[in-house]
């Protein structure tokens, strides 16, 4: 018998029971259900949700082979910082890759395990499918930690995000936050120290702390917010070969991804594109205040303020959460004039965020989790306009 | 407002099988039967009991809601069977053809002679008041209530839908009369709607405004056009008449005989021979489609892909549909069918689906669903094809919490089900959209009247 008619009988003979769930899980990733249509059309698109989370998987994955070869480029760089002199000879070598293979690697194992764990669990006690939302909650998750981040405060953190960031309001579908920036906020909120600072952001800097061999590598946002100089030229900031969390330091990457969610019509061009240009224009009035002389370089805010505008979009995380996180449709607003709204709105409080926040510079994750609450108003005042004009219609008819 | 309609919003949904231009005449089945629940919304009461004799045009049942609606036998025999479903509900009254086929006569009118009151008794009488539907909620229209205007789309954009230029060709002096006979009905204008390269039978008739419509799939959906034309506002109605409809009205005037034969498009790529069929309304599909379909694991609708009812060869041709489609089934598997690159199938998206590099082609489509059921989750694609000023996800979401303040804001007076068969193809959540939409109308009807 072939594999396909042992699946099916399996399923056959799991149909009713507990555990029906989980084998379908396992068995619809194998194959394409053999479900018909009943009642509405009899023909259906070609489009289900598991190949529309798979093109934002295959959006992701440059930026996380290149996180991988990050993680070992700063670690060494750290080390030697004359490698950073010739950055496209040093960047992709096996040496990098591996430092991701025993870093990285095991980011993304714990959180697709710890969460699809979860997942199940949920899926068998309420008795629905296995949804497929994870799929690419589990991949960002890993992209926008800090490379030494230990794996049990990953761990930690995907149960509390999949259970109180989704599963309690219904699962995929029915959540008000990004699950994946749930998770993140968790861990900034729980331990702050593993979060932020010099050392995280590259791989053993930790461990090194107060050795003879210690290592340390600042964030460009973190150097910026302390007002001191920042060593890479545009060129590393636009590419990526700057220390970060492992999958947001390449701008031009996450733009690849952008270009492949929004030609597959998977991804919000609106959201997208409103998010930079919001970003831009905080960008410009805080350099607008700079060249007014209102904020001074004695100001704490003054290395942020004075960080060009344009520049404010190739560092941090603002290009990856515009791209990946805004556009999630299900937290994001749902009506393409909100979208604009909200894209503006997530990029603009983004920028005003990193520069009014020093201690902490990253704002694009509190900003989109302050639009995933917004984001219902927004589509309610659109809609509203909807109806205000039916409503008129009808009064112009009966004056 | 502008008389031609031009919409962009759309999908024209292309596939395998469009009937030749060539007319066979089906042959008479045994059997015919008339369902109460292709009305949607009418309690039937029995009028002819089982063993009872019928003419052609002689009442089965008439609507509880107004006993002046009466639902006719399509052909004169004998009553064999009413079947009973569940609370003894009435599913089906199969009447016996006699082999030489009698009519009951109504008498010949002259529309232009009559008044609104003898057109209406005259359509109640001889049982084509059921022709006439109504928006809100897509039903058929409560007599009482006077229509702002009437309207009819003469205009086919649904996937494979019969030729409407070709089946009434020939038709005119019977449409005209019908158009004459119920542009009494309304104090507003009849609009009709032609297709803008087409040459319509209707396109020349007197006494209506007309309009050339073009754009894609749901160009030719009523809803569509009165959206662009006249809007349907909140304590407003407006009727809905097809063509094929206005024939038998305009036959009856002309003849005295209620003939509801009509040219039925077969259509699909399970038919060996896609062509057109005259069939009596309420025949064995068995007999329409005879000989004709490829293979048995067929799928055969009565009406089209997005909107039609799945029928079995032993049932029976819908009452208002004039197309019977036959796809293949899609009941197998597909390994790694979610993630693999697809060609031969069709999406609004490009997530390694190719549909778009071939606007043109034809698609052979099987029942799969290509996926199984979630809640809401991507947004944006449903207005793509969606081109009424409805948010279309916010009113299916309110018909799914029943909040009828929210439906009624919304735009739930205008639309009807088969206006949110396009975004239901695409959806990438599998939901019902239309099973959503019917139970969300009929609980504004039975809460607002």
């Amino acid at each position: 018998m072939s594999l396909k008619q042992n699946l099916h009988n399996l399923k056959e003979k799991y149909k009713g029971t507990k555990m029906a769930p989980a084998f379908n899980a396992i068995h619809t990733f194998l194959y394409l259900p053999n479900e018909v249509t009943h009642g509405g059309t009899h023909i259906k698109a070609a489009d289900d949700l598991k190949r529309t989370m798979n093109i934002v998987i295959m959006a992701l994955v440059p930026c996380l082979l290149f996180g991988m070869f990050n993680a070992g480029y700063q670690h060494y760089a750290a080390i030697d910082s004359s490698l950073r002199t010739d950055v496209l000879a040093n960047f992709f070598t096996m040496d990098n890759f591996w430092i991701g293979i025993i870093k990285v690697l095991p980011l993304v194992i714990v959180s697709y395990g710890v969460g699809l764990l979860v997942e199940f669990i949920f899926a068998v006690i309420k008795g629905h499918e296995v949804e497929e939302g994870y799929l690419v909650t589990g991949m960002l998750v890993p992209l926008i930690v800090p490379v030494d981040t230990p794996l049990w405060m990953l761990a930690v953190a995907v149960v509390f995000g999949v259970v109180i960031g989704k599963e309690v309001f219904g699962g995929t579908g029915m959540n008000i936050l990004n699950p994946a920036l749930t998770i993140r906020a968790f861990l900034f909120f729980a331990y702050p120290t593993w979060m932020s600072g010099d050392k995280v952001w590259v791989y053993d800097a930790v461990n090194r702390t107060g050795t003879a061999d210690a290592i340390s590598g600042e964030t460009i946002l973190g150097s910026y917010a302390q007002n001191q100089e920042v060593v890479y030229s545009t060129f590393d900031k636009f590419m990526g070969f700057i220390p970060g969390s492992i999958g947001e330091t390449s701008t031009f990457l996450i733009l690849i991804g952008a270009a492949i969610l929004i030609f597959t019509k998977i991804g919000s061009w609106r959201i997208i594109l409103s998010a930079f240009v919001g970003a831009a224009v905080m960008g410009l009035i805080f350099n607008q205040v700079v060249a007014a002389d209102i904020i001074t370089d004695s100001s704490k805010f003054y290395g942020l303020m004075n960080t060009p505008w344009w520049e404010h979009l190739t560092i941090g995380g603002l290009a990856f959460g515009a791209v990946f996180m805004a556009t999630d449709p299900v937290t994001g607003s749902q009506t393409n004039k909100g979208k604009w709204i909200y894209g503006f709105l997530i990029g603009f409080l983004s920028i005003m965020i990193r520069v009014f926040n020093p201690a902490y510079p990253e704002g694009v994750f509190l900003a989109i989790l302050l639009m995933n609450v917004f984001a219902p108003t927004i589509d309610h005042y659109v809609v509203q306009a909807n109806v205000k004009r039916r409503l008129k219609r009808t009064k112009v008819k009966t004056a | 407002m502008s008389k031609d309609i031009r919409i962009k919003k759309g999908l024209d949904i292309k596939l395998v099988g469009v009937a030749e231009k060539n007319t066979t005449k089906s042959s008479q089945s045994s059997v015919y039967a008339v369902k109460p629940e292709d009305f949607h919304g009418i309690i039937p009461k029995l009028i002819a009991k089982e063993g009872t004799e019928v003419k052609a045009g002689e009442a089965l049942f008439y609507s509880k809601s107004d006993a002046r609606i009466l639902f006719p036998s399509p052909v004169s025999g004998k009553v064999v069977a009413v079947i009973r479903g569940a609370r003894r509900k009435v599913l089906a009254v199969k009447i016996t053809a006699d082999a030489t086929q009698t009519y009951k006569d109504f008498g010949t009118k002259d529309a232009s002679a009559m008044s609104a009151e003898e057109v209406k008794n005259h359509l109640f009488e001889a049982g084509c008041w059921p022709f006439v539907k109504q928006r809100p909620f897509d039903v058929v229209a409560n007599p009482n209530q006077a229509p702002k205007a009437i309207f009819v789309s003469a205009y086919a954009s649904a996937p494979l839908a019969a030729d409407l230029d070709y089946t009434l060709a020939g038709k005119e002096v019977a449409l005209q009369a019908a158009i004459t006979a119920v542009s009494k009905l309304t104090e507003g204008k009849v609009h009709v709607s032609v297709g803008a390269k087409a040459n319509s039978p209707l396109a020349k008739l007197t006494g209506i405004e007309l309009h050339k419509v073009s754009g894609p799939h749901p160009s030719g959906n009523v809803s569509t056009q009165i959206a662009k034309i006249d809007p349907i506002n909140k304590g407003e109605v407006v009727w809905v008449i097809t063509p094929q409809d206005l024939v038998v009205i305009g036959e009856l005037l002309l003849t005295g005989k209620l003939n509801l034969t009509r040219t039925v498009a077969l259509t699909g790529s399970q038919f060996s021979k896609p062509h057109y069929v005259t069939a009596i309304a309420g025949a064995t599909i068995a007999t329409v489609t005879a000989n004709n379909l490829k293979d048995d694991n067929t799928r055969i609708i009565s009406g089209n892909v997005l909107s039609g009812k799945e029928v079995k060869a032993d049932e029976f041709l819908g009452y208002y549909d004039n197309q019977i489609t036959a796809i293949p089934e899609g009941d197998d598997y597909e390994f790694f069918g979610w993630n693999k690159p697809i060609f031969n199938k069709i999406s609004t998206s490009r997530a390694l689906t190719f549909s778009w590099l071939t606007p043109n082609k034809k698609y052979d489509l099987n029942t799969n669903t290509n996926g199984e059921h979630r809640a809401f989750v991507v947004t944006g694609s449903y207005e793509e094809v969606f081109p009424l000023d409805i948010y279309p996800m916010q009113l299916l979401k309110a018909c799914m919490y029943k909040d009828i303040d929210e439906m009624e804001a919304l735009g739930g007076y205008e639309v009807a089900p088969e206006d949110f068969a396009l975004t239901e193809f695409i959806c990438v959540s599998k939901q019902p959209h239309q099973k959503i939409i019917r139970e969300g109308l009929d609980l504004m009807r039975e809460e607002l009247g």
